[in-house]
C-alpha cells in the first residue's frame, strides 16, 4: 500500500517519475501518454505533484480552456497549466511533472473533476456550468452534478468553490460546499436544468432568479455579478475584452473572482486578461488561401448557441461538423442548437459530417450548400467565420495559418 | 377531434424541458417542413411543465433521464393525454417516450414504474447500455439512427415491432420499437425522422390521408449516405462470419 510508505520514499519516487514524464515531454506530443506510463508506476502521482503548490481547476461543460488561459495570465508569474486541454487525470500529471511553478491552473474534464479534487486538495475549484456534450459516451448531466457535489461538501473539500448560481445544477453541486463564492452571470441555455435535481419538479425561471417549489431557488448572496459590468465585492470593473462574445465576459467573470480569492489585485490582472486574443487557435483570425477565417470551437449545445449569438452579421459563415470518438458519434445535438438564428445567411457545409449539418439547416430553413472539397473554398473573399467541433476545429488549424 | 379540423396538422412536442435529450425536437420540424412543402398547413406547438396538454394531431415524445423521465410519465397520467391517445390521436415516441406509453419501465437503478399502459410493453433494465448506430428493416425500407439506452423492452402478444433490427439493439436486439394503429416508436433517438425522410413521409400520409408528393432535399443524401455505412458495416461482419 503505497500510502504507507514513508515519505521520503515517496518523494523519491515522484521525482524519478517526474524525470521520466520530463524526458517524454520533450519529444513533444506524448503528454497523455506519459501521464498513463507515471501513473501506472505511481497510482498517487497527482497527490504527490500537486503537494505543496497552489491549486487552482477549471470545470465545465463550456469555456474550461478559455477560463483557464485568464486564470494564467491573470495570476502574472509564472504559472504551471495543461495548455494544451488534455484535462483527464494523464494530462494533469504530465502537465505537473513538466513545469515545477508554485502557481497551478488546470482546466478538468468534467467526469474526472470529483478524483481530482481529492487527489490534488486545490485551493480554488472554479465550476462554469454543466450541460449536456456528447451524452454517447459521458454520462448523464445530472448524475454528475451528484458527483461534483459528493467531492466539494462540506466535510470532503476545505478550499474555496467559485460557482455559477444562474446555472441550477451548478448551484446543486456547489450548495453543501464549507466556502462558495457565487458568481451571477447571464446564461443562454438552460436547457439541462428544467426539472430541480432535488425533488424533480419544475424549476421556474424568471429574469434575473430561478426557483423550485421544494425550496431550491437561486443564491441571492453573491460576490460578483455580470450585467453590462462586472461588479466583484461591491468593485466594478468595464471588461472591453479583445475575445469576442458574453461567453468570453462571462469566463472573466470566473476567472477575475477566482483570482480574486488567489489574492490578486484585480485591476492588474484584467489589464493582462485584456491582451488575450486567441486561445489555443480560437477566435483569432488565420490564413486559408486568399481567405480571412476566425476559428470558433462549438463542441455542445449550449456553447454552440452562446456562438451563434455572438455572430459578426458580416461575415460569411462555414460550419464543420466531424463525428469521430473525441466529438461523440451522435451528432443528434445539432437539433438541440437553435440554428433558425442562421436564416438570411448562405452556410457552406464541410466535415464528414457535411451532410447531417447541411439537412439541420434545411430543416431551419436555412440556406446552405454541401462543399465536398474545402479547398475550392481558398479563392475569394471577405471575412470568414468558421463554426467547428472538436476534431474539425483541430483539423482547420492545421489547414490554416496565423495572420 | 379539434386537433385535424380544417385540415390543419397540429403537432404537439410533450414536455421537451424533460424529454428533449438527443435532439429529439427535431422530428417535429421535420414533419412541419415536409407537410409545408406539400402545401399541409401545420402548427407546431410545444407543452412545458406546468401547461396543460392540447388536442393534437400528433403528440412527440423524445428521450430523457431518470428522474425527468418518471416526472414526464406522471404529468401525462394526470394530464388527459391518454384518453386523446385512445380518442383517436396518433404519437410518435423515440426512447424513453417509447417506454412511458408501455406496461411498466425500469428507473432509478432496478425500481418498476407504471407506465401509461396505451401499448402492452414491458421495459426492465438491460444488463448493459447500449450505445451506437442503430438500424433496423421496416416493410421494405431501412431505418438508421443511434441508440442510446439501457432498457430492454418486450412487447406483448399482438403487439407489431416497427422494425427488425439489423445493427445495434432497439427492444432486445431483435426487434426495433412498435407499431400500433395512430402509434410509432422506436430506439432510435434524436432527430430519427431527419435521417429517414420516407418514415417522415409514412406519419405525413397517415395523418393528411393524402399521397406525399416526392421532395427532394440533402436529407435523402444524408440517408443514403448513412444506409451505405451501414450496409458495409454489415457486409464486413458477414465476411468474417464467413471467413470463420
Ligand atoms: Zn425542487
Amino acid at each position: 500500500m503505497p500510502r504507507l510508505r514513508p515519505r521520503s520514499a515517496l518523494a523519491a519516487t515522484g521525482v524519478r517519475f517526474v524525470n521520466v514524464l520530463s524526458r517524454r515531454l520533450t519529444r513533444g506530443a506524448g503528454t497523455v501518454m506519459g501521464g498513463r506510463v507515471g501513473l501506472k508506476i505511481d497510482p498517487h502521482l497527482l497527490t504527490h505533484l500537486s503537494a505543496g503548490r497552489r491549486v487552482v481547476l477549471v470545470t465545465g461543460t463550456n469555456g474550461k480552456t478559455t477560463t483557464s488561459a485568464m486564470l494564467r495570465v491573470g495570476w502574472a508569474s509564472s504559472v504551471t497549466s495543461n495548455e494544451t486541454g488534455a484535462n483527464m487525470t494523464e494530462g494533469l500529471v504530465a502537465a505537473l511533472a513538466a513545469s515545477p511553478h508554485d502557481r497551478v491552473v488546470l482546466e478538468t474534464d468534467e467526469g474526472w473533476f470529483a478524483g481530482v479534487v481529492a487527489a490534488a486538495a486545490p485551493e480554488v475549484v472554479v465550476l462554469l456550468n454543466l450541460s449536456r456534450d456528447q451524452l454517447d459516451r459521458a454520462n448523464e448531466v445530472r448524475r454528475m452534478a451528484q458527483r461534483w457535489r459528493d467531492c466539494l461538501n462540506a466535510d470532503a473539500f476545505f478550499g474555496v468553490v467559485v460557482a455559477n448560481c444562474s446555472d441550477p445544477l451548478v448551484t446543486y453541486a456547489a450548495q453543501t460546499a464549507r466556502y462558495v463564492r457565487w458568481v451571477d452571470v447571464p446564461l443562454s441555455w438552460r436547457g439541462d436544468a428544467a426539472s430541480c435535481p432535488h425533488c424533480t419538479r419544475a424549476i421556474v425561471f424568471e429574469v434575473g432568479s430561478w426557483s423550485c417549489p421544494c425550496g431550491f431557488s437561486k443564491p441571492t448572496d453573491v460576490t460578483a455579478r455580470l450585467s453590462s459590468a462586472l461588479v466583484i465585492n461591491d468593485t466594478s470593473f468595464n471588461l472591453d475584452l479583445a475575445l469576442p462574445g458574453t461567453f468570453n465576459d462571462v469566463n472573466a467573470a470566473f476567472a477575475l473572482t477566482a483570482l480574486a480569492e488567489l489574492g490578486v489585485s484585480l485591476p492588474e490582472a484584467l489589464v493582462r486578461i485584456r491582451s488575450l486574443t486567441t486561445v489555443q487557435g480560437r477566435y483569432g483570425r488565420r490564413r486559408y488561401g486568399e481567405r480571412t477565417l476566425r476559428l470558433l470551437l462549438a463542441k455542445n449545445p449550449a456553447g454552440t448557441t452562446a456562438l451563434l449569438e455572438s455572430l459578426d452579421e458580416a461575415a460569411d459563415v462555414w460550419v464543420a461538423i466531424n463525428a469521430q470518438l473525441a466529438d461523440g458519434r451522435d451528432p443528434s445535438w445539432l437539433y438541440d442548437v437553435p440554428f433558425e438564428q442562421l436564416r438570411g445567411r448562405h452556410v457552406r457545409c464541410l466535415g464528414e459530417r457535411r451532410l447531417d449539418i447541411a439537412t439541420r439547416l434545411t430543416y431551419a430553413g436555412v440556406s446552405c450548400e454541401v462543399v465536398e472539397d474545402p479547398a475550392v473554398l481558398r479563392r475569394g473573399e471577405g471575412e470568414v467565420t468558421l463554426v467547428a467541433n472538436y476534431t474539425a476545429f483541430r483539423e482547420w488549424m492545421d489547414v490554416t495559418t496565423p495572420c | 377531434m379539434d386537433g385535424r379540423n380544417n385540415s390543419v396538422l397540429n403537432l404537439v412536442v410533450l414536455f421537451p424541458d424533460l424529454l428533449g435529450t438527443y435532439g429529439d425536437g427535431g422530428n417535429a420540424a421535420v414533419l412541419a417542413t415536409r407537410a409545408r412543402a406539400r402545401d399541409i398547413e401545420v402548427r407546431v406547438s410545444e407543452v412545458t411543465i406546468g401547461e396543460e396538454i392540447p388536442e393534437a394531431s400528433l403528440y412527440l415524445l423524445g428521450g430523457g433521464e431518470d428522474g425527468p423521465q418518471r416526472l414526464a410519465c406522471d404529468l401525462l397520467k394526470d394530464g388527459g393525454f391518454v384518453d386523446r391517445v385512445a380518442g383517436g390521436a396518433a404519437v410518435f415516441a423515440v426512447c424513453a417516450g417509447l417506454q412511458i406509453l408501455g406496461t411498466s419501465f425500469a428507473i432509478e437503478g432496478d425500481a418498476t414504474y407504471p407506465g401509461l399502459g396505451l401499448v402492452d410493453a414491458v421495459t426492465t433494465r438491460g444488463r448493459v447500455r447500449s450505445v451506437g448506430d442503430m438500424a433496423s428493416r421496416v416493410g421494405e425500407r431501412m431505418l438508421v439512427g443511434f441508440e442510446n439506452h439501457g432498457g430492454v423492452t418486450t412487447l406483448g402478444p399482438g403487439v407489431g415491432a416497427l422494425g427488425t433490427v439489423l445493427v445495434g439493439r432497439g427492444n432486445d436486439g431483435v426487434a426495433d420499437g412498435y407499431r400500433t394503429p395512430g402509434i410509432w416508436a422506436t430506439y432510435a433517438h434524436g432527430p430519427v425522422l431527419a435521417l429517414n425522410p420516407w418514415l417522415a413521409d409514412e406519419v405525413l400520409v397517415e395523418l393528411s390521408g393524402e399521397p406525399a408528393a416526392p421532395w427532394e432535399s440533402v436529407a435523402d443524401r444524408l440517408y443514403a449516405e448513412r444506409c451505405a455505412t451501414i450496409n458495409s458495416r454489415r457486409s464486413d461482419a458477414a465476411r468474417i462470419r464467413g471467413s470463420r
